[in-house]
């Protein structure tokens, strides 16, 4: 594959990940923030939200698992994954946080434990979304491109 | 490398580090402190800030954004903070920010809930945003920094505003300063204020030039005083003046302050749980302002019962008269305070909210101790009142003795440590923003002068009444001891002043007790307790500046008054940094310059110490410039001991705050004597040498 046809695909990959709602708006931010002097700004951000969000995640499973669940503490960590979610544009991953918090504030653990799982699918699959980006993108600026901007 | 993604708006130039504060490139080289447990939303602020070309920091814990800013409070000029964080709630540490340093603080979270950004607002963020947080969002944050200092200007400024009735009494100069409300008041006040330190100008920025009037721990005790038998709501301008018969005073410069003395004391009642009355709310805000708070907090509940029985028994002992019982608190800060008339002391108290007992602010003790100080009865009550303002800041920071000691430490940092005056700018602070501020922070606003206020008395009252309240603050400080240490700063180096006593003083526990006066410097010298020096030296200022009727052979007269003794205690205290002294005097309040202009008071107390340097010290401008308040605050912390009298007063004094504990326990010193008999401490509070 040669390099315009790679950053063809990387185009398309990304708009259908905007279009699919793994990603919002805001990863578009991020992209536009990456310059020169930063220019693995978005993989650098992407990293620490994967790193943040497993331990979030191995959190709340253990928080849950509790005979007695804190469910403060419970929503505190949905809180927060679902800060670093928005903030990256992690949209479907963001929005399974919304559900999860609903089930904290009413104390369903059964709720919970399902809004666990969801949150877990969705953060998975988004990240394997945004591995294959990366792995483009090295493909291409290997090849001696460049990456495109994605509107 | 070959990323043609659009640039962020970064524009490649220049300047994206200023240095040291506002450049000319303005905004760009703000200096901004990011504080965030999500590393991910901190990495993307940043950038986004670093795009922006400000400069930034960034922290994890709120913990440590608080002693760096601590340490060095005009080394940043405004913070973005989140509200989730583990360990401190974000809103907590607005308040801390605001009262210790009263820099703009932004909130963010992703919770977007109304209540919450409600919160935001009465605690005084000046703006609240919803993440994910746009650079849009970010670029201009900026002109919260130039409202703010604004604010602070035309507050300190503006002449009679609040007390349209007396507006038509202006006499030629009230005019001559009310027609313009820089211009004007700046040369009229010049004029008036002969007294006071009128050249400060905190406008490092694009604000005006104005001088301030200052309202130095004894002024203010002495409006306190006139308003306190005048009735508050009876005490008009005009009044107040004659009563103070400050020559140089203007009825514009007593309006205002007024006002905000109002604003304060509103916000005090209105915080507090109805547990005390108008009259004891002024009380209390005296008390909390004090430094002795911290019994203002126990009784507020804020304070552990054991801590405050500690400091009770503590500041019984040292203060004949404090009795701050805790039970009896309120009662004791009331009786205080209807001695002392002050108005301010138990508000804090009372804020049992507010109680955020600054570690080191013996809230409660002040107001006890307020009436003692023989010397400032006035001054402190001023302070009280305007300690109230802080008060309510501080009695957040007081709740516990834990607290208290970083509180203190905070507070005293905030005082102390970078700029000298932290307390005085906040107060200074407070009051242009308490009006301001009142409307949307409420009590914040106040909380932020009193918490410079308290904290400046706490630190130093702390280091008073640490030492006399030995046993108090011990048991309590413990954490003050501790918290020499960073935050302890606000450990008023109780401890410390014991052994700050050198000059006679005894040094209660470790010299812990500078801690409190400045939080950063403090730690500097690693001797919480005469760090103080450090920390101390905007202190000082404040001291010297108050101090000079009592005059002690400390020092305080000179303004360098702590740096005096400092200079003694230097030797004795560890600490060590004998960065010149002078910092403190001069600027140490001075630095507070970002605080801008409210920080008269601490101007004051910079100008005094300034005189410090004479001593040697050199306190150093109490902004930033840690190394020299090291100095300032052994000196301080060294003077406390040596001077109760006089530290506490000038903490007094300089916090206006309102630690009317301070002042008394200032005002004990002076006739006390002496530190020996305060046994040193920060009897800022138990002033029981208070010659009042």
């Amino acid at each position: 594959m040669d390099v315009s046809q790679m950053q063809r695909q990387l185009v398309d990959y990304t708009a259908s990940l905007f279009r699919e709602g793994f990603l919002d708006d805001q990863f578009t931010q991020l992209q536009q923030l990456q310059d020169e002097s930063n220019p693995d700004f978005v993989i650098e951000v992407v990293s620490l939200f994967f790193e943040d969000s497993e331990r979030l995640v191995n959190d709340l499973g253990r928080a849950l698992n509790q005979p007695i669940v804190d469910f403060k503490k419970v929503d505190a960590h949905v809180h927060q994954l679902k800060g670093s979610s928005s903030s990256i544009g992690a949209e479907r991953v963001k929005n399974s946080c919304i559900a999860f918090r609903n089930f904290c504030e009413e104390q369903n653990t059964e709720g919970c434990l399902r809004c666990l799982q969801q949150v877990k699918q969705e953060y998975f699959l988004v990240k394997n979304k945004l591995e294959s980006l990366f792995r483009l993108e090295q493909q291409i600026l290997a090849a001696g491109g460049s990456i495109p901007l994605v509107e | 490398m070959n990323m043609d993604r659009s640039l962020s708006t970064a524009s490649s130039t220049t300047t994206r580090k200023v240095g040291d504060g506002v450049s000319d490139q303005f905004p760009a080289g703000l200096r901004v402190l990011v504080v965030d447990d999500d590393p991910t939303c901190l990495k993307i602020i940043e950038k986004m800030l670093w795009n922006c070309l400000y400069e930034v920091t960034t922290c994890t814990r709120a913990e440590v954004a608080l002693s760096m800013l601590r340490e060095s409070r005009s080394a940043f000029d405004i913070v973005l903070s989140d509200v989730h964080m583990p360990d401190m709630n974000g809103f907590k540490l607005l308040e801390h920010i605001g009262l210790e340093m009263d820099l703009p603080v932004i909130m963010m979270s992703a919770d977007d809930g109304k209540d919450v950004v409600m919160k935001g607002v009465t605690h005084g963020a000046c703006d609240y945003l919803i993440k994910p947080v746009r650079i849009e969002a970010i670029k201009n944050i900026w002109q919260h920094v130039v409202r703010k200092r604004r604010n602070e200007l035309k507050d300190f400024e503006q002449s009679g505003s609040v007390e349209d009735s007396d507006r038509p009494r202006i006499t030629t100069d009230d005019a001559d300063y009310a027609s313009s409300v820089n211009e004007g008041s700046w040369k009229s006040s010049k004029r008036r204020k002969d007294e006071d330190d009128e050249g400060e100008e905190r406008d490092d920025t694009s604000t005006l030039k104005k001088p301030r009037v200052v309202w130095s721990v004894e002024l203010h005790q002495q409006f306190v005083a006139a308003v306190n038998l005048l009735g508050i709501d009876k005490a008009v301008p005009k009044k107040i003046l004659e009563l103070m018969n400050v020559p140089g005073l203007s009825r514009e410069n007593v309006a205002s302050h007024l006002q905000k003395y109002r604003l304060y004391l509103r916000r005090l009642s209105g915080v507090n749980t109805p547990f005390m009355g108008p009259e004891e709310a002024n009380f209390r805000s005296m008390s909390s302002l004090d430094g002795l708070d911290l019994q203002a907090f126990a009784v507020s509940g804020q304070l552990p019962h054991q801590s405050i029985a500690t400091l009770q028994a503590g500041l019984a002992r040292t203060t004949t008269t404090t009795g701050i019982s805790m039970p009896d608190q309120r009662n004791i800060f009331d009786s205080e305070i209807s001695k002392l008339r002050f108005g301010y002391g138990q508000q804090l108290c009372n804020s049992g909210k507010q109680v955020s007992i600054l570690p080191g602010l013996p809230t409660s003790m002040e107001p006890k101790q307020l009436p003692h100080l023989p010397h400032l009865p006035q001054s402190v009550q001023s302070f009280g009142g305007v300690g109230f303002q802080v008060s309510e800041g501080t009695s957040a920071f007081l709740n516990t003795s834990t607290s208290l000691r970083t509180t203190l430490s905070n507070h005293m940092h905030g005082l102390h440590g970078n700029h000298g005056s932290p307390l005085m700018m906040q107060m200074a602070q407070t009051r242009s923003r308490a009006p301001s501020l009142n409307e949307t922070a409420g009590g914040h606003a106040s909380r932020i002068p009193s918490t410079i206020g308290q904290q400046i008395f706490s630190n130093e009252i702390s280091g008073q009444v640490l030492e006399r309240s030995k046993t108090i603050l011990n048991g309590k400080s413990a954490g003050c001891n501790p918290v020499s240490q960073a935050s302890s700063v606000v450990d008023f180096s109780m401890n410390h002043m014991t052994e700050l006593a050198g000059n006679g003083i005894p040094l209660a526990s470790g010299t812990e007790i500078f801690t409190l006066t400045s939080t950063g410097m403090l730690q500097e010298g690693g001797n919480m307790g005469l760090q103080g020096s450090r920390g101390f030296a905007p202190r000082y200022d404040m001291f010297n500046e108050l101090r000079q009727p009592k005059t002690h052979d400390w020092e305080l007269q000179n303004v360098g008054l702590n740096f005096d003794t400092s200079q003694s205690l230097n030797s004795i205290v560890q600490s060590n940094t004998n960065h010149t002294p002078s910092v403190l005097g001069n600027q140490g309040f001075a630095s507070r310059k970002k605080i801008g202009q409210n920080m008269n008071m601490y101007v004051v107390g910079n100008a005094v110490i300034s005189s410090g340097e004479a001593n040697g010290h050199g306190i150093t401008e109490n902004s930033a410039q840690r190394p020299n308040n090291p100095l300032v605050e052994n000196s301080f912390g060294v003077k406390f001991e040596a001077i109760p009298d006089l530290i506490c007063e000038r903490l007094l004094i300089a916090d206006h705050l309102g630690q009317d504990d301070l002042m008394t326990a200032l005002l004990k010193q002076q006739q006390g004597v002496g530190l020996v008999e305060s046994e040193y401490n920060f009897d800022g509070y138990t002033m029981d040498n208070i010659p009042v």
